[in-house]
């Protein structure tokens, strides 16, 4: 299925969010994550099934002023 | 001491991170301005990338306090999932809250902003508001919860210093208990000790520091500056007067004649 990922269209076969992080590299990684414009805690990302068209956004830590 | 949400700590200068030319003149700058906290941001991370490890690590080694912004946030909605991906990220209820208008005067879009805190605050977070200096914008806020205001100088990285002072005295006078942090638009270490003097509590700013020629050096200003105009604030200063007043004593200057003499010649 196609997915927006950070803006860009994607394609994944991943069912849930926590599947998805785990096939970009994130597993491990410092980040936090929403879908459709709504956060998601990393405890959720397992309950959150992913749909056709779903953005989906994952953010890390960055410079800010 | 400056208070934020019943903590204190002895800097008042609050150092954003960004636009440094390299990583090690963010640690020297941070380390001469003497701030005990530094505004963070968080943005999307590319596949298998670690942009966000590596800053985290950085900030982790400054040992300093970390306040996340919501920088870009257009909409309550955007802050809102932003500030609860933050507090996820860097464990902390803080949240320096902005929702911006437009791009031209990155302008904070105040009724966003309101709608925001209030739900932030019922969330549990404590709410650093950059704001205007709009008293009734600052009377929903302090009514939503917050006990922090960050009102802006003048726009973001425009370096401009206090554009409207008469506001930022009037917001002052106005919220005696709130903490009331300048936030933004400041470019010269006398502007922040400008708005020290008028009895704000902190000064938080990044460009002019980031940008400077010599960052560091830079940093050790604006720490010299906002410590002066704090000092000058607390020490009382005198009231502006229209016409010269002496400061060497009148009497007994040499050469001077009374009223009563000039009446006799």
């Amino acid at each position: 299925m196609q997915i927006l990922l950070n803006g860009e269209p994607v394609a994944t076969d991943a069912r849930d969010l926590d599947e998805l992080c785990a096939k970009l590299g994130f597993a491990e990684a410092k980040v936090a994550t929403a879908v459709n414009g709504s956060f998601v805690a990393a405890a959720k990302r397992g309950l959150t099934p992913l749909a056709p068209e779903d953005e989906v956004e994952i953010v890390s830590p960055r410079q800010g002023g | 001491m400056l208070t934020l949400y019943g903590e204190r700590f002895a800097s008042r200068l609050l150092l954003g991170t960004a636009q440094y030319p390299s990583p090690a003149i963010l640690r020297q700058a941070v380390e001469a301005s003497s701030a005990e906290i530094v505004t963070v941001s968080l943005r999307r991370e590319a596949a298998r990338a670690r942009a966000g490890q590596g800053f985290w690590e950085l900030i982790e080694q400054l040992g300093v306090r970390v306040l996340p912004n919501t920088a870009g946030c257009r909409t309550a909605k955007e802050a809102v999932a932003t500030a609860e991906m933050a507090r996820e990220l860097f464990g902390t209820p803080w949240i320096k809250l902005e929702v911006i208008a437009n791009d031209d005067t990155l302008q904070p879009e105040v009724f966003g902003l309101v709608e925001a805190a209030a739900i932030l605050i019922g969330q549990g977070f404590q709410v650093l508001p950059y704001t205007t200096e709009d008293l009734s914008v600052a009377e929903r806020l302090v009514g939503a919860g917050c006990t922090v205001l960050m009102p802006w100088a003048a726009p973001i990285g425009s370096a401009r210093g206090l554009i409207n002072r008469e506001g930022l005295k009037t917001l002052r006078a106005y919220f005696p208990d709130t903490t009331l942090i300048v936030d933004a638009g400041i470019g010269a270490p006398s502007q922040a000790a400008e708005a020290m003097e008028l009895g704000y509590d902190a000064v938080l700013l990044n460009t002019a520091i980031a940008k400077a020629g010599d960052p560091v050096k830079m940093a050790a200003a604006f720490a010299r500056a906002v410590e002066a105009g704090r000092l000058g604030f607390e020490a009382g200063l005198i009231e502006p007067r229209d016409m010269a007043s002496p400061s060497t004593p009148v009497a007994g200057t040499p050469f001077s004649r009374s009223i009563a003499s000039l009446d006799r010649s």
